[in-house]
């Protein structure tokens, strides 16, 4: 986890002399960088709308509770969510006077993180596909065939195009897991069409 | 000296070969998982908590322990062989472990990170073994208010000293308090914030967050962004130091467990601002000044330790108040409640076997870790070399997995593509996911509390300040708040303040600290 790089991470190593450039680092391309955070401009104000419509649900719903309880205590059940809710919305204020003033939320680093790059959305697209595969299936066709599928599709999503070994890797793992489950930890996931098989 | 007698029984729990098994087993794991890239200590313990499901709690527990000292370690690992830090608390140990193994002192690096890891996490847990049974004499005179006033100072510490914009910090706690409240409230059976759905009427499972928020969401995070060039590894052999680099290695290993272990212990956000103190302690007191910043081995030394240390002193709140301090803390707390354990001062009465074989188990860990890590460097530098979309395939696979098995419930895999575009969206826009987790974990204890110290004072506010033990953390509080603007609006009124040393902006929260830590807590 990186809360803070770039400029308030005073140690971070590209601040250190002697260290030697890599191709690709993040000061060193800086056109498509600035495209990208200027596009990250408008869709910061989603954050602020996003806390906005988050705190006004905490202080609807919790004016749908009864305070019949009291007896048990002077603060009800609703004094924490309108209090979070009240502390959402003001921070949905703020962000956006910071953003009115020029703030940016930092994007976290990492070491296999590209900031130069904006976000690959087709990337993200196949991931989301590929989870929401194994979400539907688990049930119907068994964690050995559909954990294949999401391990398969990930990878896919990611790049890797050998499909024959990555079809292999996907289904030992499913597999392999299933039986590690099964025996080892003795939690069973579903088996699904592969019931009796196994 | 009642915790040594109760430390030797722990042996006692710990020294079975079944439970020794468990202990490996949390090492290598931990270790293994910790230092693929892009894997932090709070995602190692929530990819791996799965595994503990059907345990015994002691069993369970046992392996945490090893899980927990594996995974910091492997952190640093990947920090000393890539040229990228991971997360935060290993910055500091990049810095010089990177230039050092540049250099071809990997090796050097590698053993004086392993062997400072061990003394400070020896020395660290001795000193919970010693602290905790006292914190707990202490605490069990706590009441209410004093309980909601150490809450509050966690939540502040970590929005304000973590992180860039104080806005964002609130934001991120504001989410994670929210989602803490969705389920039943405690106190009048009423449903909140669950839409009516049943499978939310006992609130999120803690897998489930855990696991969308750091497993998910960080692979989602890292493949839009994936880096199309291979990284940067440095060729290394198995760790070993010189007689010159051990002279130069124990003096740092121990000022940096005693800087680490109190900064661990206090509410106040975790390894990240002890290991800057750390460095610049070593870099003013180095006869070698000129080498740091060309892989000087007392920066990797000092900083290293004190990441041990803080992870050892960070157990100190964690079992005897309940109050996690960092986000691998709190996942660990999270752990501890989904087998029915509430770590807070009864804790160590009621469980003491089970308290006692987890701290011995976090010797026992770390000596283990020191065996496995010195001949095992060469195999976690091929980790490293682990094709990404392998490595990120695993953690979206094993991410379902868990969150799947929590319950058996497809219903948990929504949840957590949902929590996993919130993780991902936080990393995107800049919202530290450590407030968050600390707010979800944090916030129904804090509720609680807040609840029951005002039934006392019969919804008098003053009911929360009535204490003087509250009040003086109320000042701390303020301090905190008030004093880094302060202390950084006087910097930038003196020119050439702000070069050279790793830690100028660091300076304003550490001066706070030492105060919040000379209030005893």
């Amino acid at each position: 986890m990186t809360p803070a790089n770039g400029s308030t991470g005073p140690a971070a190593p590209s601040a250190s002399p002697g260290r030697a450039p890599a191709p690709g680092e993040r000061d060193a391309n800086p056109d498509p960088g600035r495209d990208a955070s200027e596009r990250k401009g408008y869709s910061e104000y989603g954050v602020a709308v996003l806390l906005l419509a988050l705190g006004v649900w905490a202080i609807v719903d919790a004016m749908g509770l009864s305070e019949t309880a009291t007896a048990r205590g002077p603060v009800g059940p609703r004094t924490v969510p309108v209090v979070v809710g009240a502390l959402l919305i003001a921070m949905a204020v703020l962000l956006v006077v910071d953003l009115l003033r020029g703030g940016r939320g930092e994007q976290e680093g990492g070491e296999d993180v590209d900031l130069d790059q904006g976000s690959d959305w087709r990337t993200i697209g196949l991931l989301v596909a590929a989870f929401v595969a194994n979400a539907l299936l688990i049930e119907r066709v068994g964690w050995p065939i559909s954990g294949a599928i999401l391990f398969f599709g990930t990878t896919y999503a990611l790049g890797s195009r050998h499909y024959v070994r990555n079809a292999v890797i996907s289904i030992v793992m499913s597999v392999g897991t299933w039986y590690l489950f099964y025996a080892g930890l003795d939690i069973k996931l579903p088996a699904g069409l592969l019931k009796g098989i196994l | 000296m009642d915790g040594i007698n109760s430390l030797i029984e722990g042996f006692g729990t710990a020294l079975t070969p079944i439970n020794l098994l468990y202990a490996f087993i949390g090492v290598l794991l931990g270790t293994a998982i910790g230092v693929l890239p892009g894997i932090g200590p709070a995602m190692t313990i929530a990819l791996l908590l799965p595994l503990t499901f059907t345990l015994e709690p002691t069993q369970a527990f046992i392996m945490f322990a090893g899980i927990y000292y594996g995974g910091m370690y492997g952190g640093s690992t990947t920090s000393i062989l890539l040229n990228t830090p991971g997360e935060s608390a290993s910055v500091v140990t990049a810095i010089e472990g990177n230039l050092m193994a540049k250099k071809g002192r990997g090796a050097a690096a590698l053993a004086t990170a392993a062997i400072g890891s061990f003394i400070a996490g020896t020395i660290g847990t001795l000193g919970l073994a010693l602290l905790a049974p006292v914190i707990v004499k202490l605490a069990v005179q706590m009441g209410a208010p004093d309980y909601f006033a150490v809450m509050v100072l966690a939540f502040v510490a970590v929005t304000t000293v973590l992180g860039s914009s104080k806005v964002r910090g609130l934001a991120s706690l504001g989410i994670g308090l929210l989602v803490g409240t969705i389920g039943i409230d405690p106190t009048s059976g009423q449903q909140r914030l669950t839409f009516g759905i049943p499978e939310l009427a006992d609130g999120i499972d803690v897998v489930v967050l855990a696991v969308g928020l750091f497993a998910v969401g960080e692979a989602l995070w890292v493949a839009a962004h994936l880096r199309r060039q291979p990284l940067d590894i440095v060729r290394v052999d198995n760790a070993k130091m010189d007689r010159e680099d051990w002279r130069r290695s124990w003096k740092p290993w121990l000022r940096g467990t005693l800087i680490g272990f109190p900064f661990g212990a206090v509410p106040a956000g975790g390894a990240e601002i002890p290991t800057f103190l750390s460095y610049a302690t070593e870099k003013k007191l180095s006869k070698h000044p000129e080498e740091f910043g060309h892989g000087a081995i007392e920066g990797v030394a000092g900083p290293e330790a004190t990441n041990n240390a803080s992870a050892a002193g960070g157990l100190v709140p964690l079992l005897t108040l309940g109050i996690p301090t960092t986000a691998t803390a709190a996942v660990m707390l999270g752990a501890f409640q989904s087998y029915g354990i509430d770590p807070g001062p009864r804790l160590l009465q009621d469980q003491a076997p089970l308290v006692w074989g987890l701290i011995a188990s976090l010797f026992i860990g770390n000596t283990i870790l020191l065996a496995l890590n010195l001949p095992l460097a060469t195999v976690w530098a091929r980790l490293l070399r682990i094709p990404r979309p392998y490595l990120y395939a695993g953690i979206l696979f094993f991410a379902s997995i868990g969150a799947y098995a929590a319950n058996s419930s497809t219903f948990d895999l929504w949840l957590l593509i949902i929590i996993g575009a919130l993780g991902f969206f936080m990393r995107r826009y800049g919202l530290p996911v450590v407030p968050a987790i600390i707010g979800i974990i944090l916030g129904p204890a804090a509720e609680e509390q807040l609840r029951r110290a005002l039934q006392i004072s019969d919804g008098e506010l003053g009911g929360l300040v009535n204490t003087a033990f509250s009040q003086i953390v109320y000042v701390v509080i303020v301090a905190l708040l008030v004093v880094p603007p302060i202390v950084r609006a006087v910097r930038n009124r003196r020119p050439g303040g702000g070069d050279g040393t790793p830690d100028p902006d660091r300076d304003a929260p550490v001066g706070t600290h030492a105060h919040a830590n000379a209030e005893g807590l």
